[in-house]
């Protein structure tokens, strides 16, 4: 090669020149030894430029510039640095972030594939079961107890129908 | 299971014999999945790390196919017994570089792995030699769904499976098959082929050497989005894409037999010499020699059963196949050299090419 590319990172000389397409659009990206390491460049299954130039398209929210997951205490600034959120919901605290990208990055904006049928189940019994066992305290104390006993009996039906209590569920 | 008795037995792809896998080497899908209220593991402490791992293994090694798996963390691991782990495509080395609290479980035949924390609490990986995208796919749901009795994944109606990284939301999965396209690569038609699957949303790379460049000749094609599609639209749609490229490399191969068969021989000839007397082999240069001598198995240059000891070879001559092989360490100049000595006795025994047969009803 009779010109030396610098590294789109770290502008040292590149020795590692990748072509990809994303969205019809060819991008070339040039890394130094280090930095293709270091991005998992020359391992196929753990790289994808779609995440490099994730970074570089990334239009700041303004509505969001101040906010911070109140999950993981992620900001929109980390994202900026890391390109991976902090924790689940701050997809939540970042929407106006997020919704304009996906349009770019995927081939719709909603989900169509599977769901977690027996997570979800799951997850609703316990809501359910949350709700009955305050209803339940509720009605010992104002003493209305045709309420209490039928809330007691809707409880134990409950409970035989879930699975034990899930780690994540149970705090 | 150890990692000795892992490393000291097949890969799933060593292991493919018949004609299924000419074309097609290998089909993997991977499933990344996060844990509900969990920080992803990039943002996460070491602490909270460490729970995450030990959640996740619990419920990794109560499935039924990971029993009797390897369960291991990165720490534990050598720098060698890492490098053969990647080479067999069951880490990645983003897990290598991973903090504290990574780990990885493979399943006794090598043809599942779980990472844990890698940049997802969990990713899943099923393997399968040839072009099995629809088995690959029922096994990996199959494992999802047994992890979700167990596990409480992140997840949204809207966003699907929330990932710590937006490219991956939706269905979180990446399904890809590893393709062997000497005869496209050889009549100049790749870049044309990756142009037209990338305009169908799918990503084509190279397997070995770095960047774009594709030694051996071989190709991993996988879907490029994840969100807006369900999984069995994806499956669908990379099938549909993989069958028409294996149908253009049958065109290209055809076509290069009729043009100048003799050329095309010469090179199979050419590698095939190489291949028993060289003392210095790069890596790129022996997956582009093995590439020739695995065409001429299709072409019927070499019976049909030889083609499986060309896979296991593109394996084992990578450099951490070939340091545990050598058995202690080697300097990196050394390794050209030892590369050729181990190509150079497993050609001696290979069965000389014979060019006389005829291209009808071959492929
Ligand atoms: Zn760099
Ligand atoms: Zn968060």
């Amino acid at each position: 090669m009779a010109n030396p590319l610098k590294c789109d990172l770290c502008s040292k000389p590149a020795t590692v020149h990748l072509t990809q397409i994303v969205n019809n659009k060819v991008h070339k990206v040039d890394l130094c030894e280090a930095c293709a390491q270091a991005k998992g460049v020359t391992d196929p299954s753990g790289f994808s430029l779609a995440d490099l130039l994730l970074k570089a398209s990334l239009n700041p929210d303004p509505s969001v510039a101040g906010v911070r997951c109140e999950q993981c205490g992620f900001s929109q600034n980390d994202f900026k640095k890391h390109g991976r959120f902090g924790c689940p919901a701050c997809y939540q605290a970042f929407k106006g972030l997020v919704e304009p990208m996906l349009d770019n990055m995927h081939k719709g904006t909603t989900h169509t594939g599977k769901i977690p049928s027996r997570a979800l189940e799951r997850k609703s019994l316990y809501d359910r079961l949350t709700k009955l066992e305050l209803d339940l305290t509720e009605a010992i104390k104002a003493e209305r107890y045709e309420d209490a006993a039928r809330a007691r009996d809707e409880i134990s039906q409950v409970k035989q129908t879930v699975a034990p209590s899930p780690k994540q569920l149970s705090r | 299971m150890t990692i000795a008795s892992l490393i000291g037995s097949p890969s799933e792809l060593t292991d493919s014999a018949s004609s299924k896998t000419a074309i097609v080497l290998m089909t993997r899908i991977r499933l990344a999945r996060n844990l509900a209220g969990n920080p992803f593991p990039g943002w996460a402490k070491p602490a909270q790390r460490d729970e995450i791992l030990d959640t996740c293994r619990l419920a990794v090694t109560a499935t039924a196919p990971m029993k009797r798996s390897l369960n291991i963390t990165i720490g534990e691991l050598t720098e060698l017994e890492k490098q053969i782990l990647v080479e067999r495509h069951l880490i990645s080395r983003e897990l290598i570089g991973a903090k504290s609290g990574a780990g990885v479980i493979v399943s006794k035949d090598q043809t599942i792995s779980v990472m844990l924390n890698e940049e997802d609490h969990l990713r899943i990986q099923v393997l399968r030699s040839g072009f099995q995208l629809k088995k690959a796919w029922n096994a990996i749901n199959e494992l999802d769904s047994a992890l979700e009795e167990h596990l409480d994944f992140a997840f949204t109606p809207a966003l699907g499976y929330l990932t710590a990284c937006p490219t991956n939301l939706g269905t979180a999965m990446r399904a890809s098959a590893m393709m062997h396209l000497p005869a496209l690569v050889i009549s100049n038609q790749m870049e044309k082929v990756v142009r037209a699957v990338n305009q169908l949303g799918m990503v084509v790379r190279g397997l070995f050497g770095e960047g774009s460049d594709a030694s051996g000749s071989i190709f991993q094609i996988s879907n490029q989005t994840t969100l807006g599609e369900s999984e069995e639209e994806i499956i669908k749609r990379l099938g549909s894409v993989l069958n028409s490229i294996i149908e253009h490399e049958l065109n290209a191969r055809e076509k290069l037999l009729e043009a100048d068969a003799g050329k095309l021989f010469d090179k199979i000839g050419r590698a095939y010499g190489i291949l028993q007397n060289s003392h210095l082999l790069t890596s790129s240069e022996a997956m582009n020699l093995l590439s020739l001598i695995r065409l001429g198995v299709d072409l019927g240059v070499f019976p049909d059963a030889n083609r499986s000891v060309i896979d296991r070879l593109f394996i084992e001559a990578q450099p951490g196949h070939l340091q545990h092989a050598q058995k202690g360490e080697f300097e990196p100049g050394l390794r050209d050299l030892l590369r050729a000595v181990r190509l150079r006795s497993e050609f001696a025994n290979f069965i000389r090419p014979d060019f006389t047969f005829t291209t009808n009803g071959k492929n």
